[in-house]
């Protein structure tokens, strides 16, 4: 049998410095738990917020003796990083920071992380293990086209991508002209951006005369926003690349908490560095495993930033199956929508996955789509507004009212609730250069 | 026999027209004729131009979602009962209507009429057994230059 392309990527995707993402099982748990330790002596020691918790439990760092002792510590929040705004969570002296990170607060003040120079180093080792494991090796040229700057994704895949002894480009985000440009003449061959962005490069890249799938370009690590398999699948056959899906979090590390390996299975977890619960997101309580809910993640190397059990609000479910590319490190389910992402209407929970399901139904692809909530006299409305796409355009209005009215029903039937579908002209929906913004709220409560 | 109509989406909203009509007259694109379909919320304009591959591209590329249609263009004469003869000559065949919008040329007292059938082909041939002969594009085009 002839080896695709595909195979044989899958085949060199081994890099000496992600020996530890084959562990055997015992021997990680046990580096888990060692490091677990550490982690909640060095935040008893040094965080005054979670001294007190624990305090207030009747709890000490030598209550954690096993894994499970987890379960037993208190969560961190969001929230907690706003309160104690901007040092207050820090478990280093300034001195010993090399940097800080701030994430865009979406309310008032942003998230501030700190990391030491052993933090910069953790991140880049699980970075450079996130493009080892799709096969990306030097020789590469890595386009980095997420945003530089206090923005975690720039600099946190530069430095892996620079680990790895591929050629960066930093180019950093927007500009879509000039990505398209350099992608063609700099013989670009893996990018790293959001999925909505990429997507966007390819409407783009046909006008602008480039045809991606002749380019030497083979690979996409993409993350920084929940997308879907349909996403993949309209990227993987409009661009001809292999695309990845990269996890990770600012208050966490930044991208590189999890990767996806040439399987295209869901990420792994680096689970020497970070340490995963699923759990009910109502209640607190753990979940099975492989069922949904609430990731959690405990950080088990980090000295600038300890974050114990710290609620991501990312909806995912873990799987400890083993996977066919022989990592022992379990892998958590596509990140399609966020516990923040849920609006209530109605009364009725909804998220914009479940739009996103009605519509491709529908058109078969998925098309560019806005929820728009508003408040008339008293009852929330949703509209849904969709871009007309050549596919389903007809030259009747008959067609067009068909068209909408289906679309309709589809959500109706999905989300058990009745959406004002609008048809709106190609391109006059907001593409955002990084992160897509589905929803609009523009409910006056 | 058949003529060439491009159909544009457009928005309900004030200007949405403005754009597409200063995009053709920039390339100067001679629009013949012309109808708009509209609802609450969204219409179409509909409308045939000599060279419309060349208008199509241009639309396209500036983020229109163009749909191209076959018509059939007949030349009736401009006074009463025009239509109820060109109509009278589809009944009791299976060719429906979907639209059509109608337009003189101010030759020869003649007036011309644009159809969109559900099934050009069958249209045409049941008008030409009534003696009815659609006006090919060459005509329609040559006719509009005078």
């Amino acid at each position: 049998m002839l080896m695709t392309k595909h195979d044989a990527r899958k085949n060199r995707s081994f890099h000496p410095v992600s020996a530890p993402d084959f562990l055997p099982l015992p021997q990680l748990r046990d580096l888990q738990l060692q490091r677990l330790k550490a982690t909640v002596q060095r935040a008893d020691d040094h965080v005054g917020l979670f001294r007190k918790r624990m305090a207030d439990r009747g709890m000490t760092p030598q209550d954690v003796q096993g894994l499970a002792d987890l379960a037993k510590l208190p969560f961190t929040q969001k929230t907690d990083l706003r309160d104690t705004y901007p040092f207050g969570l820090f478990a280093s002296p300034m001195k010993e920071i090399v940097r800080l990170h701030a994430s865009s607060g979406t309310t008032g003040k942003p998230i501030v992380v700190a990391y030491t120079q052993p933090d910069v180093q953790v991140w880049t080792n699980v970075m450079l293990r996130s493009f080892a494991a799709c096969g990306l090796h030097e020789g590469d040229i890595i386009q980095n086209a997420y945003g530089y700057g206090l923005f975690t994704g720039g600099l946190g895949a530069h430095y892996g991508a620079e680990a790895l002894g591929a050629t960066v480009i930093p180019i950093s985000g927007g500009n879509t002209q000039r990505q398209l440009m350099v992608m063609k003449d700099f013989g670009v061959t893996a990018i790293c951006c959001t999925p909505s962005y990429f997507l966007h490069l390819i409407d783009q890249a046909a006008e602008a005369g480039v045809n991606i799938k002749e380019l030497p370009l083979h690979t996409g690590v993409f993350g920084a926003e929940p997308w879907t398999e349909s996403m993949r699948r309209r990227i993987e056959q409009d661009s001809g690349i292999k695309a990845y899906d990269i996890y990770g979090l600012t208050e966490i590390i930044g991208p590189g908490v999890a990767m996806e390996c040439a399987c295209q299975a869901g990420p792994h977890i680096f689970e020497d560095y970070f340490y995963p619960e699923i759990i009910d997101s109502q209640t607190g309580a753990p979940c099975a495993d492989g069922e949904e809910g609430e990731l959690v993640l405990t950080t088990l190397g980090k000295q600038a930033m300890p974050m114990i059990r710290y609620r991501t609000r990312d909806i995912t479910a873990l799987t400890a199956e083993p996977c066919e590319c022989g990592r022992t490190l379990r892998r958590i389910k596509r990140i399609s929508r966020r516990a923040d992402d849920m609006f209530i209407i109605r009364g009725i929970n909804v998220y914009p996955s479940q739009i996103e399901t009605a519509l491709l139904k529908v058109e078969g692809a998925l098309p560019h789509y806005q929820i728009i909530l508003t408040r008339e006299k008293g009852l929330d409305v949703m509209e849904v507004q969709v871009e007309v796409t050549p596919e389903v355009f007809g030259d009747t209005v008959g067609a067009l009212e068909r068209l909408q009215e289906t679309l309709t029903k589809s959500i109706e039937t999905t989300v058990g609730l009745r959406a004002n579908v609008r048809l709106v002209q190609p391109r006059t929906l907001q593409r955002s250069e990084g992160k897509a913004k589905r929803v609009l709220d523009q409910r006056k409560m | 026999m058949k003529v060439k109509q491009l159909s544009v989406f457009l928005e309900n909203k004030p200007g949405a027209l403005s754009r597409p009509a200063e995009l053709l007259a920039k390339a100067r694109l001679n629009i013949l004729t012309l109808s708009i379909a509209d609802t609450q919320r969204f219409g179409i304009l509909r409308f045939i131009v000599a060279e419309w591959e060349k208008a199509k591209a241009l639309l396209e590329r500036e983020g229109f979602v163009v749909n191209v249609a076959d018509m059939v263009a007949i030349e009736v004469a401009d006074e009463p009962g025009g239509l109820a003869r060109v109509l009278g000559a589809l009944e009791k065949t299976p060719v429906n209507v979907e639209y059509m919008y109608g337009f003189t040329l101010r030759r020869e007292g003649k007036g011309l009429l644009a159809f969109r059938f559900n099934d050009p082909d069958g249209a045409i041939e049941a008008l030409r057994k009534k003696g009815i002969y659609p006006v090919r594009s060459v005509e329609l085009f040559k006719g509009a230059e005078q």
